[in-house]
């Protein structure tokens, strides 16, 4: 039982590292209605430019200031050059934009910073403690922990400002949050500066567990069951859907995976997804799409 | 001037023809290598080092020797991105050669182009390298006459693993009973050694469990707690790129220690010890070739290239690393093949089939590694038409926290165990594929 515990434990805590990359996707969707691929290399670009910028000299503050500088650069960058051509069009069209734009970027931030894999110390020890036999990692409660202070901060920036309200009005209805003067482009701005803030947090965490390297980008393919079954609009769902993938996947691969000869845990979470499709298109916490037919 | 205003169409396409001419002429006394490399994607740190090591070899050779008796080198790059599809794609496209100077021999360093282009190779009479890696079997060469897995295969590889860990435990009837974990990365490569480990478990009487790790290896946690249930005495780390920091750290995490963990040869650079922090302090892991710049080869290479400002590496503080490292090695073997096959085909650029002669003749020795500069970077090696490898031994490191130390001396794998695998395999293939095998006394004769 002890096993178990630990597994499930362990999963959980994992699973909040993927939450933290599926709320960047949720902010963008929430807003646009787009399912923003390019996440996995905003991730990628923030750490790599963060850590780069450390290992020259450069104090964390002030490169976390400058990262999110450059993030916010990269987000006009974006809003000008792609999304603001594309409006109107159908959200495949700037679907497809996203994915074009990820290798842009994933491209963009190796050729600026570079190849190689760069080591990222953030001073949390990752030694284990352990409560009643089950071992739980200090890095990894620190990440819940930052993941918890994140979703308070969106949830107060969605729900108390008057940046969140129209960001609601706009996901509710874009004609009429355009009809009452809402400014879009400013909007879109905004959350993808904030996606890109997100995205940084996710990278500087990542980056410290993993390295600071291409594979960064690669956790959008975790991310992608997460928002499924969490719903697309909704930062709690992130949070949910991360844990319930998170757990699932690391108690499917250590008891079932031996009977099929291992190695499921990537593919598990689709299975799921795909259940989840079938029984709860929009998700756990995502809005019921009802349309006049 | 009336006259060039009238004309200048004509004198324009003068010019073209001689200048294509002259690179013509240029060409045709120079040896071609064309390089599936890859220097974005998730596997980048490894083939910029390795490329980049490779090419500043050839760029010091150039400088230094002016080639190989006149011939220079001559080489230009198709990014593959570690994709099979990509390296395919590469290999058609470089294969011909470049402006007039045949390819002597690909490089891709990846099990999986090397296995999707080993019968393109055939049918081009192309030698394709696979340096410490590749199909275990291809070194029988009188199967995979254009197939060389130097210095090191898959197979001698956990042999030499097992003949430590059998050190480590006071010899090889000290391994009953042992567990060990092989944690391996969930592509053909991390597969590749598992039924020789299966086997050497039989012979030895140790307990195995092989876990795999989906690709790319950032999420662990599964295999780490199954490990930690099962407490292994070793765990063998076959990994790649992300896959090895991330284990290290997982390892530290769930309380198994970092100095009973050994890395296979793509699991013991810096870039898969350094980004792990504290938590690979302890960590062993194998390999042909040390890192460090002291070796006369890498002077060399500082003085002629990279201080002229010609070095590969976008980081320059990677010189002599161990990636680095393993591609001016591979640049000696591949320069050294065309050498040998120079001394019998004549001092020109040699095509494929030529070069394939020198690689399967190539004999290094500690004498002719000293003149090369390179005592102690490269293991003495004697190629044949049966054994495609060479080598077989390896050395093993520990990380200190910041560096690579030797800790061993060269252990050897056990060959002699491993041939008749090795052949079964490779006489399988042949059967496989209607092919006779060559009479390797017969082509030992013909050499001499």
């Amino acid at each position: 039982m002890n096993f178990f515990l630990e597994v499930f434990t362990g999963g959980l805590l994992a699973g909040v590292m993927y939450s933290l990359v599926a709320i960047g996707f949720v902010l963008i969707y929430k807003a646009s209605g787009v399912f923003n691929f390019a996440q996995g290399s905003m991730v990628l670009f923030a750490a790599l430019t963060f850590v780069s910028l450390v290992e020259r000299g450069i104090p964390f503050w002030g490169a976390f200031a400058i990262t999110l500088i450059t993030m916010a650069v990269l987000a006009w960058l974006i809003e000008v050059l792609v999304l603001r051509q594309l409006v109107n069009r159908s959200p495949i069209t700037l679907f497809m934009a996203t994915l074009g734009l990820s290798y842009i970027v994933e491209g963009l931030a190796q050729a600026v910073w570079g190849a190689q894999v760069h080591a990222l110390d953030i001073g949390i020890n990752d030694e284990p403690y352990e409560v009643f036999g089950i071992l739980l990692s200090q890095f990894d409660l620190f990440a819940a922990g930052i993941a918890g202070g994140l979703v308070a901060l969106l949830g107060f920036l969605f729900n108390k400002t008057r940046i969140g309200i129209s960001l609601r009005a706009v996901a509710d209805d874009q004609l009429a949050a355009l009809a009452v003067g809402i400014k879009l482009q400013r909007l879109w701005l905004i959350v993808w500066a904030v996606a890109g803030f997100v995205g940084l947090v996710a990278g500087i965490l990542w980056g410290a567990r993993v390295g600071v390297q291409f594979s960064l980008s690669l956790i959008v393919l975790k991310a992608l069951p997460v928002l499924i079954i969490g719903g697309f609009t909704s930062i709690e769902g992130a949070i949910v859907g991360g844990l319930i993938v998170g757990a699932s996947e690391k108690l499917a691969e250590v008891f079932i995976g031996p009977l099929i000869g291992g190695g499921i845990e990537n593919w598990f979470p689709y299975v799921l997804a795909m259940l989840f499709l079938l029984v709860r298109p929009y998700g756990l916490f995502g809005d019921k799409a009802i349309e006049r037919v | 001037m009336k006259f060039l205003g009238k004309h200048r169409w004509l004198l324009l396409a003068l010019g073209l023809g001689i200048a294509s001419v002259t690179a013509q002429v240029q060409a045709a006394n120079e040896q071609y290598f064309p390089l599936q490399s890859y220097r974005i994607g998730p596997y980048a740190a490894g083939g910029s080092g390795f490329f980049g090591g490779f090419i500043d070899y050839l760029q010091y050779v150039n400088a230094k020797e002016g080639g190989v008796n006149g011939v220079k080198f001559t080489w230009s790059e198709c990014e593959t991105e570690y994709v099979v599809e990509k390296g395919v794609e590469c290999y058609e496209r470089l294969k011909k050669g470049l402006n007039g100077a045949p390819a002597a021999a690909t490089n891709p360093l990846s099990v999986g182009i090397a296995y999707a282009t080993l019968e393109r190779s055939t049918a081009d009479k192309l030698p394709l390298i696979t340096i410490n890696h590749g199909r275990t079997d291809s070194t029988d060469g009188s199967v995979f006459p254009y197939a060389f897995p130097l210095q090191l295969n898959p197979y001698s590889e956990v042999s030499a693993i097992v003949n430590y860990i059998a050190t480590q435990s006071g010899g090889l009837d000290k391994l009953k009973g042992k567990k060990i974990v092989t944690l391996y990365h969930g592509s053909p490569y991390g597969k590749e050694t598992s039924p020789i480990l299966e086997l050497l478990a039989k012979k030895y009487g140790f307990e195995l469990t092989l876990l795999e790790v989906p690709h790319p290896g950032n999420e662990q946690q599964s295999q780490w707690l199954t490990i930690r249930r099962i407490k292994p005495d070793w765990v063998i780390l076959r990994g790649w790129g992300v896959m090895n920091p991330v284990a290290l750290k997982t390892a530290q995490k769930t309380g198994f220690p970092a100095n009973h963990i050994i890395g296979n040869i793509w699991s013991n650079s810096e870039d898969d010890a350094a980004p792990a922090g504290s938590a690979a302090k302890g960590f062993i892991s194998i390999t042909t070739h040390p890192s460090g710049t002291s070796f006369p080869v890498l002077q060399g290479i500082n003085q002629y290239v990279i201080k002229a400002g010609k070095g590969n590496l976008q980081d320059p503080k990677r010189f002599g690393n161990v990636y680095y490292n393993l591609g001016v090695v591979n640049g000696i073997l591949n320069v050294e093949a065309v050498r040998v096959a120079q001394a019998k085909f004549g001092k020109r650029p040699l095509t494929g089939e030529e070069v394939r002669w020198g690689f399967e003749n190539l004999k290094l020795d500690d004498k002719r590694l000293t003149e090369l500069g390179a005592l102690g970077l490269v293991q003495p090696l004697k190629l044949s038409c049966a054994d495609h490898e060479g080598g077989g031994a390896v050395r093993f490191q520990q990380w200190d926290g910041s560096k690579w130390n030797v800790i061993s001396e060269w252990v050897q794998a056990d060959r002699q165990l491993l041939r008749p695998i090795i052949e079964k395999s490779s006489h399988e293939y042949a059967k496989e594929k209607g092919i006779t095998p060559r009479d390797c006394s017969k082509e030992t004769v013909a050499a001499k």
